[in-house]
């Protein structure tokens, strides 16, 4: 048993090394993750700087502090949709198959793109945080904030990326899951990643109020901004929790139904 | 044991269309066995069901003794494959890919190393081992998918079209290849639309059109069942209609191929003048005639009433399931 399970972890980890080689030697995967969101924080908070002196803004010391948090979602969300468009591309191009006619648990397939999805999360968080100390903006809680919004934007990178590998298993199709893009904007949007929700304008801020993502980028901005409050980084885990389960269970369910329909 | 045993196997498709019909088939241990058809005839349905990536609808199938179903994992254990369209990652490397085939197979990192170094080396691919495969050409792609495949030394190997699409030269070094990997004692499962390829590498031929298995034998059988050579008579387009009826008092009809008229002629070589002479006297002049021994396509003919190359020529060279 503990055969079997060390060997489908070297499967995972195999692939996922895949998975982040691929990302790096592949450009049009590594800017959604990197360059997209750098740029975005730059613009944002070039552009919207004095948003912080409106009444009821949190108290931060500069837009560019606040942003950080929500730099680091759209990050992770962008390389959830990445690793789902990589492992659309590999299907479409029969790479799967090498995979299925192998003798490995075929969740393993899923696990592996996740753990690359993993790692690019983890990359996308120690980038931004060396973004913030490089222009300002410590971390309020050391060492031990920033280990927390690691943890948090990696295991969020994986709760989003199980999404993505759903859909890919689910359509077989790069575009189709492309096509999700547009998606993660709105949805970031509408949470409290870009501007605090009490700010916004009604219906969005009952939006962001139940988007599961305000919980998870207030629990990254309270580790590295505001300080630790167990009550936000409980409901942030919560919703890291529900996103990664849905997921994983949507990919499962799109997994067994590739496997039993494969047309090709 | 038999290497595979095919038991009345059936795919059916949504909407109803039924790629594979009720094939038996059995593959002996140590036997190249060919698996000849058209575009879309059920080819690489077979091969799908057989490597567990596709489940059957009806029927059973056991490889190396496994059942394709019920025991799948054990199967993947038993056997390598080579699909059609060579399922590389053009952004890996060539060592990297047949290492980490090597991982999927639960061979240890040194032992992995050590035999994918030894299988590049066989296919002629450690000057090319560490470029992208994206830069290889289709040759070197379909030579390091057969490498990739034997990394974990599979009882049965399964190959989809192996050589479609490659340049003579190329193709002649997959089919010794192939070969040699057979002389080692490996069993294979060889899916092909070429005539030649089935009839140079195969100890026995299968015939699959339209879902049905229609022949099966040693090539030296199927030919010596079709028996008689033909004649193909190439002829001005407009006496075509009327040299059939002159040729047609010598032997069976053939379907025309190329535009050529093809008889049948049992008498074989003896036969030939009294057909050009009948022609001659019916005003019908010959640009050129071949007497033609059988051949697989005779057979394919024979059997399905259609010119297997023919085909090839009409559908190109890409095998698409029904979608």
């Amino acid at each position: 048993m503990s055969g079997t399970l060390g060997a489908n972890l070297r499967v995972v980890a195999a692939l996922g090394l895949r998975s982040v080689k691929q990302t790096f030697r592949r450009p049009q995967l590594m800017a959604p993750i990197i360059v997209f969101p750098t740029l975005l924080l730059a613009i944002q908070t070039g552009g919207a700087g004095s948003a912080i002196h409106l009444p009821g803004f949190p108290p931060v010391d500069s837009f560019f502090q606040f942003m950080l948090a929500g730099a680091m979602m759209q990050s992770l969300m962008l390389a959830g949709n990445s690793g789902g468009i990589a492992l659309a591309v590999d299907i479409e191009m029969g790479f799967t198959d090498r995979l299925f006619a192998s003798p490995i648990s075929r969740f393993t397939i899923v696990l592996g793109r996740l753990a690359g999805t993993a790692a690019l999360g983890a990359l996308s968080a120690v980038w931004f945080l060396v973004i913030g100390l490089t222009f300002g903006s410590p971390i309020e809680e050391g060492i031990a904030g920033a280990l927390v919004a690691i943890a948090l934007v990696t295991l969020s990178a994986i709760a989003i990326g199980g999404i993505g590998a759903a859909v890919a298993l689910r359509t077989g199709s790069a575009s189709v899951v492309q096509g999700m893009f547009p998606f993660v904007f709105v949805v970031l949007f509408l949470s409290s990643a870009f501007f605090p929700q009490n700010l916004m304008l009604e219906p969005a801020k009952t939006i962001a109020d139940y988007n599961p993502l305000s919980f998870i980028v207030d629990g990254i901005r309270d580790s590295i901004v505001f300080g630790f409050s167990s009550s936000v980084m409980l409901d942030a885990v919560l919703a890291v929790v529900g996103i990664a389960s849905f997921g994983l269970l949507m990919s499962a369910a799109a997994l067994r139904r590739r496997v039993r329909t494969d047309r090709r | 044991m038999p290497a595979i045993e095919v038991e009345a196997l059936e795919r059916v498709f949504d909407g109803g269309v039924r790629a594979v019909q009720g094939v038996d088939l059995e593959v002996a241990d140590g036997e190249i066995y060919g698996f000849l058809g058209p575009n879309g005839a059920g080819k690489t349905t077979m091969v799908r069901m057989l490597t567990t990536l596709l489940l059957p609808t009806a029927g059973s199938a056991r490889v190396a003794g496994h059942d394709v179903v019920r025991e799948a994992s054990r199967v993947r254990r038993s056997i390598g494959v080579a699909l059609q369209e060579a399922a590389l990652d053009p952004l890996m490397t060539g060592r990297e890919l047949i290492r980490l085939q090597a991982t999927l197979h639960g061979i240890s990192r040194a032992e992995g190393k050590r035999r994918g170094d030894e299988l590049l080396d066989k296919v002629g691919m450690i000057p090319a081992a560490d470029r992208r495969v994206g830069t290889y050409s289709s040759g070197m792609q379909r030579r390091l998918d057969l490498a990739s495949a034997l990394v974990h030394e599979p009882r049965v190997l399964f190959l989809d079209e192996p050589t479609t699409g490659l340049d003579p030269v190329s193709r002649k070094t997959i089919w010794e290849e192939v070969a040699e990997l057979n002389r080692e004692g490996t069993t294979v499962f060889l899916t092909t639309q070429y005539l030649e390829e089935a009839d140079q590498l195969a100890n026995r031929v299968g015939i699959i059109d339209d879902g049905k298995l229609v022949a099966e034998d040693t090539p030296q059988s199927l030919k010596a069942e079709v028996g008689s050579p033909h004649l193909e008579l190439s002829l001005a387009e407009e006496v075509a209609e009327r040299a059939n009826g002159v040729v047609s008092r010598f032997g069976k009809l053939l379907p025309a191929k190329d535009g050529k008229v093809l008889v049948e002629l049992v008498g074989g070589a003896t036969e030939v003048a009294p057909v050009v002479r009948a022609l001659d006297d019916s005003g019908i002049a010959v640009e050129s005639l071949e007497l033609v021994q059988p051949s697989l396509d005779d057979v394919f003919v024979a059997k399905t009433g259609y010119h297997l190359e023919a085909e090839e020529e009409d559908t190109g060279e890409q095998e698409t399931e029904p979608t």
